[in-house]
């Protein structure tokens, strides 16, 4: 009784503990978390170190502190170098500089002149341990491998290379114009804050505002003549009070996140992520960009991820190419920033953004807030999107003033160059449209009510409308009321009207004929949007049928040729990579290509990265380079050659081109793959063929061979005896026998070695077992040498199968005495390395030639070429063979004592030990 | 030796082989009698009163194994075999069978000879009962008392040695595979522990063998069994 009372309490008790192991659990890392921190950490571990000295303004001594810090680990023996060190002259941070190897810069010519730039080739090639890289917002010189220093400090990391900068806080991205707000000075040299952001430790160089002033009026702070213009803008107490505010607040902001991670990472207390993260809508208005860094800097503070979007409807498709070019920008920048950009299309905003955050999940909504509009009945698009769901939180920004961007857009109206379709035969055709309905309407309205005569000119708006667009048809509706007023409505001819209910007729006219041409407009032009892509998409699709079926690189070519070049209006090159990951184009197509870079498509291959038009790897190239990346590796180059490069700039058709690219990639991939199973198909039935012939000849071999021989041996011994002269020749053709046999033998073992029929049949022996077997057996050849045997009385027994490692040492054995002049010493030993146990078998003869150690187990070789000494060369490769099977490794080399020597290992394991059983008493 | 010409009893196929192996033995001084069939040999071994059979395992009409069985189910006659095949499991089988010693082809007369010799020494032994003292090398050993010497000095043996040696010296010269050497010294339920039969064979080599790595006399057949060589 008690004990069921007992056990119904341990059974409450381990109910109720229950929960709380589940909610232990949930404060402890979830091991996605967990292996995504060790992937980071690794990646981290081969990754060069970041550290960023971190200033509120010029002047701060950033250089100096970077220099102090490089210095010590100088003087502490670490052979740094410094790639860009600004020391503007100044004798103490000279004097920092002593002893420092100075990086060469490069010098680039550029209009003209002759300038100096960072060498990045040169640095990656000197391959310091640490480097100094001072101005990380530095925009490098055209011509360079990246239009910014940044890019190159990225690349000196990814190479393993510890990387020292420095960096003011104007320069970031994210507070770029909040700065230029503060100091009215706009700066171009940006850092985005992603680098800033990774880099593994910041260090603040800070001093207070007075000092900093008191320095300026000593003359220590270096300004170029600009600077010396804006000085007094600048330099005033208050902006530096603003900007050390700033460099404090970004530094801590950082020191915070860490302070986070490292909380979470130790599970001191599990901080609540739900992983809100946000979906940024990129609109068409001005004033886009402030939206995208105020999001960005969100994001950052909440710690999430963040997207940012841009809704292409038929409206915005509109747009002159220049606003579209600032969207496709604006996008860049969030880009840049860290977002991860998509261009949607639909028919309304809103609907096509609420639909993707809820197929996302993202429940956080950043939008520019819309400047109160001139018409009331307009809804704002937050209200539009608080109409269609209710469950999204919306943030508003406030974007810039619209009258500078109005500027903005002048300027860039004036670069707009394309020029725009003829487009007023269109207008003519409407004219002509309603000259054609007045006339027929003329034909009918003896016959007919007025009412029915508006229908014919409904009717030619609506065509127009269809053919022609929007413009056209707007036309066409004015044109079709006026013409119907003039010629129909009473009193004819004239503009008057004289029942005054006309008018009524007029205005729903105009609107009918306003509306339906709007909406045809639109449908034409939906079905013009979806008929491009419907192309664009039929022609991967008829891609991936063609590529599906061809066996050979240069079809695929062929076929990459004709879709691509057709679909974009490009022209493209191919370039495929060799064995040795070179480069190379394929042999001559039909097809003209533009003339390519290779050193710029080399990087592009190594990286596995685009380069070229578009891209942060020199941009400054007219052509962009896609790797072709397959599955196992990337297999080539695609170089696409823009006729018009504003389009390969939309993100819409940049992704179509990956999706050419990776269909091209994966057929070069499935074609390489076909060519190796064929050589190996090809390789496997020839060696079953010579397998079976081998077996069949050593077979068969054998009976006659033991006539020969014995009977080669009778005739020795009759009675009366040979000559001299015919014994030697009985004993030859004994030998020589004997010789086929050997052949035969090591050809079946061969055959069967290789066709994998043999099974191990691995026991537990003592290895001196097997060596005096195989001197027993050897016996013969090995008369005239002098063995010695050192094997230590306490080697364990192994595991092994005894017939293949007797047959082993017996060919060694062989080997070494046939190689060896007779009288020369042969040595087999035993011992233990690294957990192996090594046997070796060494002579004092010859040697082997040099660099053939490898090669003498290769099948058909000899120690030397076409020499007399008998023998294929199978037993090594045999041996070879057999270590392998036992997964040890045999090699040759050559004594330094002269000779040679051949090693193999075999493994050790544990023995099985006598068990009880056995065990006996002493015998009397 | 006998005062009558050994009688060896040849069952191969080929006639060449035949052949050459007949004038060998004669020039031994062997009366040679030939079959080319299991079922020949069997008649001939049955009607010729033989002191030796050399058996080839490929005979036409049935396996060389079905010979040695049926001849072992009435006479202890030695019989050395000759194999094509370098297959040890063949091999084990004719030994297991209660074949004496085997040769490979193709093999050399010299080699054949000292084979039939060592044969035909135990037929004859076999015939005039076993001796109390066997000698081998400087090892002397006294099978009444149950000592071993060696170089005159006294060798230590545990049972199991002890029984192992008595085994390798009432069979000299013949092939011992390892499944044999188990069940006569360990008993039928050991037949599969060969490594321990390694262990002890390894320890009595050691206590017998000027050169263990390189014995004279306790002979390892790689893969079938051993063997204990008297001169």
């Amino acid at each position: 009784m008690y004990q069921a009372l007992f056990g119904l309490q341990a059974c409450y008790f381990s109910w109720s503990i229950f929960p709380i192991l589940k909610t232990m659990t949930n404060d402890r890392p979830n091991p996605d978390e967990l292996l995504e921190r060790v992937q980071r950490e690794e990646e981290k571990a081969s990754r060069g170190k970041l550290k960023v000295f971190f200033g509120a303004s010029a002047g701060v001594g950033k250089t100096y502190a970077m220099l102090s810090a490089a210095r010590q680990l100088r003087n502490q023996g670490l052979a740094l170098v410094a790639g860009v060190a600004e020391t503007h002259g100044r004798a103490e941070t000279m004097a920092l500089m002593e002893g420092i190897e100075v990086l060469p810069m490069k010098e680039i010519k550029y209009r003209d002149r002759l300038l100096q730039e960072f060498d990045l080739d040169a640095a990656l090639k000197r391959h310091p341990p640490l480097i100094l890289v001072d101005e990380l917002a530095h925009t490098n010189i055209q011509g360079s491998r990246h239009p910014k220093r940044w890019q190159d400090v990225e690349e000196l990391l990814a190479a393993g290379i510890d990387v020292y900068t420095t960096v003011n806080v104007q320069h970031l991205e994210s507070l770029n114009n909040v700065v230029s707000t503060i100091t009215g000075i706009r700066v171009r040299e940006t850092v985005p804050d992603k680098v800033f952001d990774q880099a593994d430790e910041v260090v603040l160089v800070d001093i207070t505002p007075d000092e900093l002033l008191q320095r300026l009026h000593e003359g220590k702070i270096y300004l170029t003549h600009q600077a010396k213009s804006a000085i007094d803008n600048f330099f005033r107490k208050g902006n530096l009070i603003a900007l050390r505010e700033l460099s404090l607040r970004r530094t801590a902001d950082r020191v915070d996140d860490q302070m986070r991670t490292y909380r979470q990472e130790r599970s001191i207390e599990r901080v609540w992520q739900t992983k809100e993260n946000l979906l940024v809508c990129v609109g068409p208005q001005p004033g886009a960009e402030k939206v995208i860094r105020g999001a960005s800097r969100l994001a950052s503070e909440l710690g999430v991820e963040w997207h940012a979007v841009y809704v292409e409807t038929p409206l915005l498709q509109r747009l002159p190419s220049a606003e579209r070019e600032r969207i496709l920008h604006t996008l860049q920048l969030a880009h840049e920033l860290g977002a991860q950009t998509t261009t949607l299309a639909g028919q309304d905003e809103a609907e096509t953004i609420v639909g993707y955050a809820h197929s996302r999940n993202l429940p956080k909504l950043v939008i520019g807030r819309d400047y109160k509009s001139w018409k009331p009945w307009c809804r704002s698009f937050s209200e539009r999107i608080g109409r269609l769901s209710s469950d999204l939180d919306i943030i508003q920004i406030v974007r810039d003033p619209p009258d500078k961007s109005r500027k903005d857009r002048q300027f860039l109206q004036k670069r707009q160059t394309s020029p725009t379709k003829q487009t007023w035969p269109f207008y003519a055709w409407a004219v002509v449209a309603c000259a054609i309905a007045t006339l027929i309407g003329a034909l009918m309205s003896p016959y007919f009510e007025l009412s029915n005569i508006v229908m014919i000119f409904l009717l030619s708006v609506v065509l127009v409308g269809i053919k022609y667009g929007r413009g056209p048809s707007v036309l066409g509706a004015f044109l079709s009321v006026i013409l119907f007023d003039f010629f129909f409505v009473p009193p004819r001819y004239s503009f008057a009207v004289s029942d005054i209910q006309y008018l009524v007729t007029f205005a729903v006219m105009l609107m009918v004929a306003l509306v339906i041409g709007q909406l045809t407009a639109n449908l034409r032009y939906q079905a013009q949007v979806a008929s491009h892509r419907e192309t664009r998409l039929r022609a991967l699709y008829e891609m991936a049928r063609d590529l599906s079926g061809v066996l050979l690189p240069d079809q695929i070519i062929d076929i990459s040729h004709k879709f691509v070049e057709s679909t974009f209006g490009v022209r493209i090159a191919i370039l495929l990579a060799d064995d040795h990951d070179k480069l190379h184009h394929p042999a001559a197509s039909r097809y003209t290509v533009p003339i390519v870079d290779f050193s710029i498509a080399q990087w592009c291959f190594d990286h596995s990265e685009p380069a070229g038009f578009g891209t942060d790897t020199l941009p400054g190239s007219p052509i962009l380079y896609l790797p072709l990346r397959a599955p196992m590796r990337t297999r080539g180059i695609l170089a696409v050659k823009p006729t018009t490069p504003r389009l390969l700039l939309i993100p819409e058709q940049r992704r179509q081109m990956d999706g050419f690219a990776a269909l091209i990639a994966t057929a070069l991939e499935r074609v390489h793959y076909i060519q190796v199973a064929q050589e190996a198909m090809v390789k496997m039935e020839s060696e079953r063929l010579r397998n079976s012939l081998l077996s069949v000849l050593s077979h068969d071999l054998r009976t006659p061979l033991t006539s020969l021989v014995g009977l080669a041996d009778s005739l020795v011994r009759t009675k009366p005896e040979l000559s001299p002269a015919q014994l030697d020749m009985a004993g030859t053709i004994r030998d020589q026998a004997f010789r086929i046999s050997a052949l035969a033998n090591n050809l079946l073992d061969m055959a069967r070695l290789q066709a994998g029929e043999v099974q191990l049949n691995r026991q537990w022996q003592p290895l001196e077992e097997v060596v005096g077997s195989a001197l027993k057996a050897r016996a013969e050849q090995l008369a005239k040498h002098h063995v010695q045997v050192y094997l230590p009385h306490d080697f364990p027994m192994l595991e092994f199968d005894a017939v293949l490692i007797e047959r082993v040492l017996c060919n060694l054995l062989e080997n070494s005495a046939k190689y060896t002049a007779p009288g020369s010493e042969i040595c087999i030993e035993a011992g233990i390395q690294d957990g192996k146990a090594t046997i070796s078998v060494s002579d004092n003869g010859p040697g082997l030639p040099i660099g053939s150690e490898e090669a003498i187990f290769e099948k058909f070789t000899r120690g030397e070429k076409e020499s007399a000494t008998p023998g294929v060369g199978l037993g090594l490769s045999i041996c070879r063979a057999i270590v392998e099977a036992h997964k040890g490794r045999i090699w040759a080399e050559n004594l330094v004592t002269g000779g040679a020597r051949f090693t193999f290992t075999l493994p050790l394991g544990t023995p099985p030990t006598l068990p009880d059983l056995y065990g006996e008493e002493e015998s009397t | 030796m006998t005062e009558h010409p050994p009688v060896v009893i040849l069952v191969e196929d080929d006639k060449h082989i035949r052949r050459f192996v007949r004038t060998t033995l004669e020039a031994e001084g062997c009366q040679v009698f030939e079959a080319d069939t299991v079922r020949q040999g069997l008649i001939e071994s049955g009607t010729r009163n033989p002191n030796l059979i050399i058996l080839d395992l490929g005979l036409p009409d049935r396996d060389g194994i079905d010979f040695i069985r049926d001849l072992r189910g009435w006479s202890e006659i030695p019989i050395v075999v000759l194999s094509a095949r370098t297959d040890e499991k063949d091999k084990i089988a004719a030994l297991d069978a209660g074949a004496d010693d085997y040769l490979t082809k193709p093999f050399g007369v010299g080699e054949l000879l000292a084979r039939i010799r060592v044969a035909l020494r135990r037929s004859d032994k076999n015939a005039s009962g076993s001796a109390s003292v066997v000698e081998f090398g400087t090892v002397q050993l006294d099978l009444a008392n149950r000592t071993v010497k060696r170089n005159g000095e006294p060798v230590h043996l545990t049972p199991i040695e002890y029984r192992l040696l008595n085994l390798f010296v009432r069979n000299p010269g013949k092939v011992l595979t390892h499944r044999q050497i188990l069940r006569e010294v360990w008993g039928p339920s050991h037949v599969e522990s060969s490594h321990y039969l390694r262990i002890y064979m390894r320890q009595l080599r050691h206590k017998l063998e000027k050169n263990p790595a390189n014995p004279q006399f306790i002979l390892t057949e790689i893969g079938i069994g051993y063997r204990l060589m008297i001169e």
